[in-house]
């Protein structure tokens, strides 16, 4: 990759060149963040609408504690994966430390606890409203969990995203558990850390611009879809 | 009368209801009877209790005393709100989507699609050229409507309306009426709650009077309307305000 002093012009040569170094770091970017965030919604957007319907015995801890789990630091979520992971560690024999797919784990654990309390917080406010219509057509609270979600789907859009935004900025979790291996584990905020270790500021800089725009875009598609979809249905 | 065989409509007991919340009593303990295929209009100022014991009938809350029982089996009831609560997609799906959570389609339509369901219950309330709009921003008079397009694919024996036209104006109120004496006609008990004395006029067979959490009476509507029993339904009856 060759490199001037300006990161604008650098990023242009960058994208104008698409070396295929380049390319395979951002597709490797995007497929992390996103398979992280598919998997994440699967699982939290359920857990945030459960939570928002049943009351139980220490609900509030599990809310508190979901919460604070938005901010978890990403080196601690990585940290643990690697200690599970490792050799040494319970799934060590997987054989998966040093992979994407270590990583999609890490940024896993890293972008659930974000969609599932926010999700909670959204469904609960829906549920409110919804309440006695749904409990009068004589719907169980598992089977409100659907309407209540496709009902909310303009507001999880942006929760997704929120989602998406930790995964494609955090770098501790994916250096630590894939080790940012060259043409296997490597990804843009992982290059841009090594970049910059390594004095190549205008390079780093560069990854940086390209890193944003690429997140911008992804994001302006998301509102347009979804500003268009709330503009038909009021 | 309803071409198809309507079975006769179970009766309600409320017995000793009552309901207490964060040490208020907001429904004194209630006995109260319905039964036959009549339109049962519940009246009170505000604050009487009215919803309180119209969501006590239906099961939406839980009595804090007393019990709520119908006789026989429990039959298909449907509820209309004061403000429709409607789902964030098109008319037409808003039907289809009861029905896919419904068993028990009305007779008449078993035959068709549940699409064809729903657009025959749009036809039947005027809604039918508004199939494709989404049904939040529908008019409130056309929201009341679909909700209750809604209730009629729902076939219930028991329809409960909560002042389902405070917010409407003369000419919704009217196709609301419409569609409540319609149902009635096909065989659905009707209990409303209202504080519009015409309405009761117009609808009801039998009152029930509420105040302050109290059930004050329970006569037919001729009666209610000539000699009230109570001191505060002769109030309520001549415009003066009861609290």
């Amino acid at each position: 990759m060759q490199t001037s002093d300006n990161p604008f012009s650098t990023a242009l040569s960058l994208i104008v060149n698409m070396d295929s170094a380049l390319l395979s770091i951002v597709q490797l970017s995007l497929q992390v963040s996103l398979m992280a965030v598919i998997i994440a919604s699967v699982l939290a957007l359920p857990l945030g609408a459960a939570l928002a319907l049943w009351r139980f015995p220490g609900r509030n801890v599990v809310i508190v504690a979901l919460n604070a789990l938005m901010g978890l630091p990403p080196v601690v979520a990585g940290l643990c994966v690697y200690l599970l992971l490792s050799r040494a560690g319970p799934l060590g024999e997987w054989g998966l430390l040093f992979t994407p797919t270590a990583m999609v784990i890490a940024q896993v654990i890293l972008v659930l606890p974000i969609i599932a309390a926010l999700t909670r917080q959204q469904v609960e406010a829906l549920h409110g409203e919804y309440a006695e219509q749904l409990n009068s057509l004589g719907l169980s609270r598992l089977s409100m969990i659907p309407t209540l979600l496709w009902d909310a789907r303009f507001g999880l859009l942006t929760v997704i995203l929120a989602g998406f935004g930790r995964a494609s900025a955090e770098v501790g979790a994916v250096m630590i558990v894939g080790g940012n291996i060259d043409g296997v584990t490597r990804v843009m905020t992982t290059s841009i850390v090594l970049e910059t270790s390594k004095g190549n500021l205008p390079m780093a800089l560069g990854l940086g611009i390209i890193l944003l725009a690429l997140v911008t875009m992804i994001n302006a598609i998301a509102h347009i879809i979804g500003e268009t979809a709330k503009r038909r249905l009021g | 009368m309803n071409a198809h065989h309507t079975p006769p409509v179970a009766t309600l007991e409320l017995d000793s209801v009552g309901f207490i919340h964060r040490g208020h009593t907001l429904l004194k303990p209630t006995s109260l009877r319905l039964s036959g295929c009549q339109r049962t209009l519940i009246m009170g100022p505000n604050g009487a209790g009215k919803s309180l014991l119209m969501r006590l009938a239906h099961g939406l809350i839980t009595p804090t005393s007393g019990s709520v029982r119908w006789q026989g089996s429990p039959p298909a009831q449907a509820m209309v709100f004061q403000r429709p609560v409607l789902l964030r997609r098109s008319a037409l799906d808003n039907l289809t989507y009861v029905l896919a959570i419904n068993k028990a389609p009305r007779p008449e339509l078993t035959t068709l699609t549940r699409k064809a369901q729903a657009m025959s219950a749009l036809e039947k309330f005027g809604l039918a050229h508004l199939a494709k709009r989404p049904a939040r921003v529908l008019s409130g008079g056309e929201q009341q409507r679909l909700t209750l397009a809604r209730a009629w694919l729902l076939n219930p024996q028991v329809l409960f309306l909560d002042e389902p036209t405070s917010a409407l104006d003369p000419a919704a109120i009217k196709a609301v009426e419409d569609a409540v004496l319609e149902f009635h006609h096909s065989g659905t008990r009707i209990v409303m709650t209202t504080h519009d004395l015409h309405q009761a006029r117009r609808l009801a067979n039998d009152i029930v009077f509420l105040h302050n959490g109290e059930l004050l009476e329970h006569t037919p509507a001729s009666d209610f309307f000539t000699a009230p029993a109570s001191r505060e339904a002769k109030a309520f009856i001549r415009g003066e305000l009861v609290w």
